[in-house]
Formats: structure tokens, sequence, C-alpha cells
């Protein structure tokens, strides 16, 4: 039994110092595992690259400047919520996932779907949709990463807040983004949206 | 030649200053600025709306409600009305912010239209929210109520 097995071991072990061509197989998973690391890292550094304002800003100038205006970008805390932090959810795997939708963006680019101010207002309305169905789907995830629900102190908001957060935020029934939409950038046309 | 020169200068600085001495002095002229034209003043510290959400008794019958609420960032043009996400006939149950008044329904023949009426679809030519400031000019108006007590 165990010699069988210390056979076996034998054998694996030679495998792993029979060189390849040129080099061992354990060289090579060495490497393998040390070039993970750096594609993984470098994977990381380009994500983070894609993620900040200038990058999302390349193709969506409008919506940046209209950011800057509001309490997100600059506020008395001193804490700004930039694009990534709530249209790219922060999960590995989401990000990926965003990622990936996103080449419909840059395909969108090429297509030119918002390429022009006309083009985007026209369009404006459709993409709000988008998010919001995603929001309202995900239960306002983005907002709350930073706004946890369990550290407001209803006592040091404004009534009317208090008065929305304590009841229908804190029965579940109502979600951010039912009640905070344009929170961030200028409202499409509101016609044709439910509770506005 | 040189002499006369210097002295044409001296006598026009003279002048000048003069001319300069006879101007209104800086506080009696009616200007917000308060400071001389080459001075940046240090300007004053910006009061905070009124967020107090307790509404404001109203000085004479017709007058529109000043806002006891900040309204930073709400949109008013012609895609989005966020007053009326709260103000609205519908939402004002559940936002438990009062309806906006009949009055904001007719037309200026007293018609009732079915949505808002377009002259009253701007709210903030009308009405607006409050700051804790000095008022800048003095105010004398006297309550209706008040006047009808001292007419008797
Ligand atoms: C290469 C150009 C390009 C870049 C860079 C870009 N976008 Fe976009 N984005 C687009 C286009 C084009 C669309 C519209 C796609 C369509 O018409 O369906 C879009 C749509 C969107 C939408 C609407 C969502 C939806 O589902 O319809 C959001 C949100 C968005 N982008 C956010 C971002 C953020 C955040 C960044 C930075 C991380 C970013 N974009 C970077 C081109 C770009
Ligand atoms: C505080 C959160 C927040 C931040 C920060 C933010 N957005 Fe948005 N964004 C939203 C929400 C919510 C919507 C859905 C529409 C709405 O409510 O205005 C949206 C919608 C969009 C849309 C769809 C078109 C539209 O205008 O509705 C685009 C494109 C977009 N955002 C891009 C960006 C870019 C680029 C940045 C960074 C410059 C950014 N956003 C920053 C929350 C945010
Ligand atoms: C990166 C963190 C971050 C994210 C993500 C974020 N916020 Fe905020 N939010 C802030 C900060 C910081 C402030 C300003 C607090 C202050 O100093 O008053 C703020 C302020 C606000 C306010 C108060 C506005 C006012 O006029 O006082 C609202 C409402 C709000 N956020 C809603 C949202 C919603 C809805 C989302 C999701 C779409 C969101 N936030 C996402 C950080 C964030
Ligand atoms: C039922 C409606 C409703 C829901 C749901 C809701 N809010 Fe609010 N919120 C309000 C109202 C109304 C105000 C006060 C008016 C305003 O700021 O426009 C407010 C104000 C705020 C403020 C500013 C508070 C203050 O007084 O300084 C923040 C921050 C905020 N909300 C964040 C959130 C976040 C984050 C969520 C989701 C976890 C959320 N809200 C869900 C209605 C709601
Ligand atoms: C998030 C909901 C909400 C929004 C948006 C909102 N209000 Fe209000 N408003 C209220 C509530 C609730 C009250 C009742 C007093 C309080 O809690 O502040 C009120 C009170 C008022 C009053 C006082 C009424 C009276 O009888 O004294 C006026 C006027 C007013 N709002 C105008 C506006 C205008 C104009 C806008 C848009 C610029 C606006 N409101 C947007 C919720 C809202
Ligand atoms: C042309 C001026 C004007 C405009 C524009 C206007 N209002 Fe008024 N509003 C008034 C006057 C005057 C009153 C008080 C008398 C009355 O009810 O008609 C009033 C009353 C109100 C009240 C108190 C109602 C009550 O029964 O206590 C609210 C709330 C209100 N307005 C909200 C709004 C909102 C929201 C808008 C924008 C959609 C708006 N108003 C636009 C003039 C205006």
């Amino acid at each position: 039994m165990v010699a069988s097995l210390l056979a076996k071991l034998k054998v694996i072990w030679g495998v792993i110092r029979r060189p390849s061509v040129h080099y061992s197989l354990g060289f090579l998973t060495l490497g393998g595992f040390v070039a993970g690391i750096i594609f993984w890292g470098g994977f990381n550094v380009a994500l983070e690259a894609s993620s900040t304002e200038e990058f999302c800003s390349d193709c969506h100038q409008n919506v940046y400047h209209e950011l800057q205006s509001t309490i997100h970008y600059s506020n008395s805390s001193g804490v700004r919520a930039t694009c990534h932090d709530c249209h790219v959810p922060h999960k590995w795997t989401d990000k990926i996932a965003r990622k990936m939708q996103a080449s419909r963006e840059i395909y969108g680019q090429i297509i030119g779907t918002i390429d022009t101010p006309e083009k985007f207002e026209a369009r404006r309305g459709t993409l709000a949709k988008h998010e919001w169905k995603r929001l309202k789907a995900n239960d306002s995830q983005e907002c709350r990463d930073c706004h946890k629900f369990d550290s407001m102190d209803f006592t040091r908001q404004s009534t009317r807040a208090a008065q929305m957060h304590s009841t229908a935020l804190a029965s579940g029934e109502k979600t951010c983004i039912d009640c905070h939409k344009g929170i961030a950038h200028r409202l499409p046309d509101m016609a044709d949206v439910k509770d506005f | 030649m040189k002499t006369r020169k210097i002295l044409s200068v001296i006598a026009l600085v003279g002048l000048s200053m003069s001319a300069m001495a006879a101007t209104i002095p800086a506080d009696k002229v009616a200007t917000l600025r308060q400071v001389p034209l080459d001075i940046e003043p240090t300007p004053p510290v910006m009061p905070k709306v009124d967020n107090t959400d307790v509404e404001k008794a109203r000085s004479y019958p017709m007058q529109p409600p000043v806002i006891p609420h900040k309204i930073d960032g709400y949109q008013i043009d012609l895609k989005a009305n966020k007053c009326m996400q709260c103000h609205s006939r519908q939402s004002s149950t559940y936002s438990k912010a009062p309806m906006v008044s009949v009055t904001h329904y007719m037309d200026r023949d007293n018609n009732f239209l079915a949505t808002l009426s377009p002259r009253r679809y701007f709210c903030t030519q009308c009405h607006v929210p409050q700051v804790d400031a000095k008022p800048l000019v003095g105010n004398d108006f006297v309550d209706l109520h008040e006047l009808m007590k001292k007419e008797k």
C-alpha cells in the first residue's frame, strides 16, 4: 500500500523534474504562477484605469459635466462618488460581467448611438430606464455600498427624509432609486415614468 | 519749458485729487459692493437654507406659501418637474406633502384643467425657500389683520 503510493509519488516527482524541452515542469508551474500574478495584477490595473472619471467621460462628456454640480461630486464631508461607484459593481465577478457588457458600449460608440448631444438626448430615457431597472433589481446595491441603512441616524435627518426612510424604506416596500431618481444627472423625459 | 510741464502735471494731480474728494463717500453709495472697486472683499458666509419642514404662516390670503424645505438640485424643466413627484394629487397622500391647491389646475379664464396649468408649471416663480439672513432693505409691511384692528 505505502510502497505503491511511494512508487506513484516517484513517478509524479519524475514528471515534475523531467525537463519539458528546455525547462522542468516545476519551473513551468512556478513560472506560470508568477505570470498569473502579474497577469491578474495587470488585469486589475487595467480595470482600475478604466474605472476613472476620465475614462468614462471620454464617451460621456455631458453626463460628467452634470455630475460636477451635484452633491456626489463635492460636499462637506469630502467623499466623492464617481462613475464606477454607482455604475460598476464592486464584486470581482460582477465587475467582469459589467466589463463584458461594456463591450456593447464600445460597439455602440462605433455605431454611434449617443455620439452627438441630440442622439444622446433621444436615447437618454432608454438608458436611464436600464439603470433604474438594474438598481431596482439589486435593491440599490451601489447606493447601499456607501449609504448603510443601519447607520442612518433619523434624528439627524430632515423631517421629510426621516419620515420616508423610517417607513417605506425601512419596510422594504421601496428602495433608494424609487425615490431618488436623478440624484446624479439631469432627468430624461419623465412623462411616462411611474411614481413621478 | 520743463518747469512748465512739471507744474501742469502737479496741477492735474491736484485737480484730480479734489475731484476725488468731491465724490460721494463709499458708505453713502447705495451699493451691495460696500468696498472700493480695487479691493476684493471677503464674501459673507452663505446662509443656510431653512430646511426645518415647518410650514410658515402666510402674510396675506393670496400669498404663495414659502417653501419650508431645501430644493437643491430639484429639476424643473420640460422633461421633469421634481416638485410634482411629491406635490401632485396622486402622490401627496404617500409623500405627506400638501397637494398643490386647485388654483394650480386653473387656466386664466378659471377653467379647470386635467393637469397642472402651464402658468403654474414653474413653481419657483412664486414659491421660494428661505434663508436666515439679514434683510438688505427694511420692510414696513403691515398684516391686513393688524391694519383692520387699527381701523376700529
Ligand atoms: C467607448 C465609449 C464609452 C466609454 C469609455 C464608456 N461608455 Fe458608457 N456607454 C457608451 C455608449 C455608446 C452607450 C449607449 C449604449 C446603447 O446605446 O445601448 C453607453 C451607455 C452607458 C450607460 C447606460 C446603461 C445601459 O444599460 O444602457 C451607463 C450607465 C454607462 N454607459 C456608464 C459608463 C461608465 C460608468 C463608464 C466608465 C467606467 C462608461 N460608461 C464608459 C459608450 C461608452
Ligand atoms: C450617485 C450615483 C451616480 C454617480 C456618481 C454617477 N451616476 Fe450615472 N446614473 C445614476 C443613476 C441613478 C442613473 C439612472 C438615471 C437617473 O436617475 O438619473 C444614471 C444614469 C446614467 C446614464 C444613462 C443616461 C442617463 O443620463 O440617465 C449614463 C450614461 C451614466 N449614468 C453615466 C455616468 C457617468 C459617466 C458618471 C461619472 C461621470 C456617472 N454616471 C456617475 C447614478 C450615478
Ligand atoms: C461613493 C459613495 C456613495 C455612493 C455610491 C452613493 N452616495 Fe449618495 N452620497 C454620498 C456622499 C458622500 C454624500 C454627501 C453627504 C454630505 O456630505 O452631505 C451623499 C449624499 C446623498 C444624498 C443627499 C442629497 C442632499 O441633497 O443632501 C442622497 C439623497 C444620496 N446621496 C442618494 C444616493 C443614491 C440614491 C445613490 C445610489 C444611486 C447614492 N447616493 C450613491 C456618497 C455616496
Ligand atoms: C420612500 C422614499 C425614499 C426612499 C425609499 C429612500 N429615500 Fe432617501 N430621502 C427621501 C426624501 C423624501 C428625502 C428628503 C428630500 C430630499 O432630499 O430630496 C430623502 C433624503 C435622503 C438623504 C439626505 C438626508 C438628509 O436629511 O440629509 C439621503 C442621504 C438619502 N435620502 C439616501 C437614501 C438612500 C441611500 C436610500 C436607500 C437605502 C434612500 N434614501 C431611500 C425619500 C426616500
Ligand atoms: C421629496 C418630496 C418633496 C419634493 C420633491 C418637494 N416637496 Fe414641497 N413639501 C414636501 C413636504 C413633505 C412638505 C410639508 C412640509 C415639510 O415637511 O417640509 C412640503 C411643503 C411645501 C410647501 C409649503 C406648503 C404650505 O402650505 O406651507 C411648498 C410651497 C412647497 N413644498 C413647494 C415645493 C416646491 C416649489 C418644490 C420643487 C422645487 C417642492 N416643494 C418639492 C415634500 C416635497
Ligand atoms: C403663479 C404663481 C404660482 C406658481 C407658478 C405655483 N404656485 Fe403654488 N401657490 C400659489 C399661490 C398664490 C398659492 C396660495 C393660494 C392658492 O392656493 O392658490 C399657492 C399654494 C400652493 C401650495 C399650498 C396648497 C395648500 O392647499 O396649502 C402648494 C403645496 C403649492 N402651491 C405648490 C406649488 C407647486 C409644487 C408648484 C409647481 C408645480 C406651484 N405651487 C406653482 C402660486 C403659485
